[in-house]
């Protein structure tokens, strides 16, 4: 194990390091379910939260893991609408860089924009989320959460990850990351929420839900981010769930112990029907559960400097 | 590389120190055996063999890792290994014997004080080693000693062998770390 830098995409990562968090996840799981969740780890460093694009699980998942590991944690939010992106980033750079951040943990709608901020502070940068580029740490909870249920090698588990994928970076970063762990994955939705061919990252792509879905070990649905979307892209809400939702009769074709994920916030009724998201099937609340321990791990390897340990005995 | 303490030296010092505990604690109702890993593992299991023998009936073991309390933690990042902590006992009201392999500085020791407080309140905590090298920088002392032996600064004490068999050596710093008993 050793420490990172930074955490900034999947695809940068070294599979060594991916595979140190989750290990260290493990230990942090651990501290999670004790009487006292709270350890010394990191008294007197500062993790900042700064996020751009509003997010309470993301943020509150990444302070409960500041805060478990004894850091002060600072969370900012910048409404960025009337700033051009550039301008802010270098002004919020500036600030965060005087006031001493150890880590700093950044959500921003523009693809790109944890890059740009590191090298240019002298904390950890940890991405939160970048536009449409990716969301590490949500890759490597679902990793986890996934070893929790099916145990540590994941080589040859079908995943089928359905929805919008050309507009997501949870799709993104769990792609790189499951099929470095071995994952045969697959990417499922409506034609114009596909990825060009060169974006898909070698993964097969399907334009239905079923056959993606046959013999799949998990089932990772993704939110359809009215946000995101100018409303062009499928006819209604209804539709995409009629055609493009997870029930129970959908979920037949995957094999009968499928694991069913989201990253949340659920839309209920549209890309996941309500008795798959609250059957036994579902992981949904496993997957936060393991985003603290995990985030817990990404805050710990990043926040050292790195000096080697004293003797002891 | 000199040996302190052979398999057989080992083996009667902790069956001593099990007498002692069982006499000091008039039985072992409450008592609890807790290893500090990685080192203090090996030792504490055959600690618990000796207790077992002399009581007829299992007593509570656990295991505490120390990385996340060491008091250098945060600057010591370099190769953090931090193992999964595993104390299955309720550890408010018992009494708690901790065990290590080497007492050298007290500073592991003072970090796993830190973590098993985390479980809760015992009514006391003792501490238990094989050896006690001396070179304290913390007032911390321990209640069960097999062997008290001073070694020179610019040597180390490594304790090495199964978990059936365990060894005490002393070797210079700079000689390369042997596999940990634990792992054997």
């Amino acid at each position: 194990m050793r420490r990172l830098r930074h955490l900034l995409d999947i695809r940068s990562l070294d599979p060594a390091d991916a595979l140190s968090i989750l290990e260290t996840a493990e230990a942090f799981a651990e501290v999670g379910r004790r009487p006292v969740r709270k350890v010394p780890t990191l008294r007197g460093k500062t993790v900042v939260n700064l996020f751009f694009e509003p997010s309470t699980r993301t943020r509150s998942s990444f302070e409960l893991a500041g805060k478990r590991l004894s850091a002060d944690v600072v969370n900012v939010s910048v409404q960025s609408s009337s700033t051009t992106k550039g301008e802010t980033l270098r002004d919020t750079v500036q600030t965060l860089d005087s006031m001493h951040a150890d880590v700093i943990v950044i959500r921003h709608s523009a693809s790109g924009a944890a890059h740009y901020m590191a090298g240019r502070v002298q904390g950890a940068v940890v991405n939160a989320g970048d536009g449409m580029h990716e969301h590490p740490t949500q890759a490597l909870l679902d990793a986890f959460t996934i070893r929790l249920h099916r145990g540590k090698n994941l080589e040859g588990l079908v995943v089928a990850v359905c929805g919008d994928i050309a507009h997501s970076r949870v799709a993104r970063s769990n792609a790189i990351l499951l099929k470095r762990l071995g994952c045969d994955v697959r990417l499922a939705g409506p034609r114009t929420l596909l990825p060009s061919p060169e974006d898909a990252l070698d993964c097969p792509v399907f334009d239905r839900l079923e056959p993606a879905l046959e013999g799949a070990d998990v089932a990772m649905m993704l939110r359809i981010q009215t946000e995101r979307l100018g409303g062009t892209l499928f006819p209604t809400l209804r539709e995409y769930a009629q055609v493009f939702g997870l029930n129970q009769a959908r979920l037949r074709a995957a094999k009968p112990d499928c694991l069913v994920m989201h990253p949340g916030p659920i839309n209920r009724g549209v890309e996941i029907a309500d008795d798959v998201a609250d059957g036994p099937h579902s992981i949904v609340l496993d997957q936060v559960e393991s985003g603290v321990a995990v985030r817990m791990a990404v805050l710990y390897l990043c926040a050292g400097d790195g000096s080697p340990p004293q003797a002891e005995a | 590389m000199k040996t302190l303490l052979g398999p057989d030296e080992v083996a009667r010092g902790l069956r001593r120190v099990a007498g002692e505990i069982v006499e000091r604690h008039r039985g072992l109702d409450r008592v609890a055996v807790i290893g500090i890993r990685r080192g203090g593992i090996p030792v504490a299991k055959q600690l618990i063999k000796w207790l077992t023998e002399l009581e007829g009936r299992p007593i509570p073991f656990g295991s505490v890792d120390i990385t996340l309390y060491r008091d250098d933690a945060a600057t010591a990042l370099a190769n953090p290994r931090i193992g999964p902590s595993d104390v299955p006992m309720q550890v408010a009201g018992a009494s708690i014997v901790l065990v290590d392999d080497v007492l050298f500085t007290g500073r592991t020791v003072r970090a796993a004080l830190d973590a098993l407080l985390d479980y809760g309140r015992p009514r006391t905590i003792e501490l238990a080693c094989l050896v006690d090298r001396g070179g304290r920088e913390l007032p911390i002392q321990a209640d069960y000693v097999v062997r008290r032996a001073d070694i020179a600064p610019h040597e180390r004490v490594d304790v090495v062998g199964t978990e059936q068999e365990l060894c005490a050596v002393v070797q210079p710093t700079d000689a390369p770390t042997l596999p940990p008993a634990e792992l054997r």
